[in-house]
């Protein structure tokens, strides 16, 4: 066979010419598809909106645990959250706790007794400067730009629990197991969660997309309060421009979004 | 070459082995599944797109809703005739197909795929788990 340079270089020449026709084929027939046929994707018209959604807790509304727990029972049962009795696999969206777990450091030696005896719900701050985040490989958990949420995608979690050791609240609870036994009552419009992710508290995004408050305030008859933390004319900001407020962890410099009335 | 008829035995021995799957299941393919689809998703004769694009790519439009409710927070879905849905896989699609062991798994167990969509989405809204 003759295999003279210039016979080579015309054969290279044909066959290079031949691999790009299936990729600008692909381009021609993926264009046509796309002008046939457009489907539209947009936020539905009820969702409620707000550039850094907060939170107000009155606490001087709750005497005992036994308050708490109608709040409790409602978040946890709209967002399928198991109840594990083993102390080590619980999974908490919000809970009570006593007032030196909730605002640790040495703040005040002496503190009012009412205060001292009070339960504090607790739950996650959705941290305007979250360290829970900037943990996260794989950014499974993030903070939405439209809401000043801390959202979770549960897809995405891989377990490293990175993001358990970054939130100084304990406010994320990893599945060591899978908790579908462990729910007495499934709420069949929102997913449970699967062996080896985290979750948290979301702020009932899935409500204020359909223009409803989060379960809890709703359960609450008053106490908490919802808004927009950059509205001054929200219901929150009016709460705490009224009432006097602390945050937990304030020094750490996450900037919660829960505020406390004491 | 030495040792001839016993390498022939061998190779030949070997390709029976190898090509076991074929000619064992020669001429007798598995029949492809029939899915069902229950009186409801029967009435509406339209899923969110036709059914050639939801055969194909019904996979590529969940990703697509599932990204977009999850990372963008958008949940409505206008189709090209301009039909509004809500991006659920639970609420949305098995609302319709609420038959997921004669619809979905069919075709998944046909193919061998797993998606393990169902270890946190509610496979039947309507069924009692």
């Amino acid at each position: 066979m003759d295999s003279s340079r210039r016979r080579i270089l015309q054969l290279l020449g044909i066959s290079a010419l031949a691999l790009t026709t299936r990729p600008v084929l692909n381009a021609f027939t993926k264009e046509a598809r796309a002008a046939e046929a457009e489907a539209v994707i947009k936020a539905g018209a009820k969702s409620l909106k707000a550039r850094q959604w907060a939170m107000v807790i009155d606490t001087r509304k709750f005497e005992s645990e036994a308050d708490l727990e109608p709040l409790v029972d409602a978040c946890h049962k709209v967002h399928n959250v198991p109840r594990l009795q083993n102390k080590n696999h619980e999974i908490k969206w919000i809970w009570g706790t006593h007032y030196h777990n909730a605002f640790p450091g040495k703040a005040a030696q002496f503190v009012a007794e009412s205060v001292e005896q009070r339960p504090f719900l607790v739950l996650c701050n959705h941290c305007e400067n979250p360290p829970c985040v900037r943990a996260c490989p794989t950014k499974a958990t993030w903070k939405r730009e439209s809401d000043g949420i801390v959202f979770m995608d549960f897809h995405r979690c891989i377990g490293c629990r990175f993001c358990i050791a970054a939130c100084p609240f304990g406010a994320r609870s990893f599945n060591y197991r899978d908790p579908r036994p462990f729910i007495a009552e499934i709420n069949k419009k929102f997913p449970t969660r699967m062996k080896g992710v985290v979750e948290k508290c979301n702020f009932c995004a899935e409500r204020l997309a359909v223009g409803q408050l989060p379960a809890c305030v709703q359960a609450s008859d008053g106490a908490l309060a919802f808004g927009d933390l950059y509205n001054p004319a929200s219901d929150v900001r009016k709460l705490i421009k009224t009432n006097y407020t602390i945050r937990r962890k304030q020094t750490l410099g996450t900037e919660p979004s829960v505020y406390y009335i004491v | 070459m030495n040792n001839k008829a016993l390498i022939v035995t061998g190779v030949v021995i070997f390709l029976i082995i190898v090509l076991f799957p074929f000619w064992y299941m020669r001429g007798k393919a598995a029949p492809a599944p029939e899915v069902e689809l229950t009186p409801r998703a029967k009435a509406a004769q339209k899923c969110v797109r036709s059914t050639e694009y939801m055969r194909a790519e019904h996979m590529q439009l969940l990703d697509l809703w599932r990204d977009s409710v999850v990372r963008e927070s958008k949940r409505i879905y206008i189709n090209p005739e301009g039909k509004e849905f809500n991006m659920s896989l639970s609420n949305t699609c098995l609302d319709c197909h609420s038959n997921k062991a004669e619809f979905c798994d069919r075709c998944h167990n046909y193919a061998s795929v797993r998606p393990y969509c169902w270890s946190c989405h509610i496979d039947n809204p309507k069924e009692k788990t």
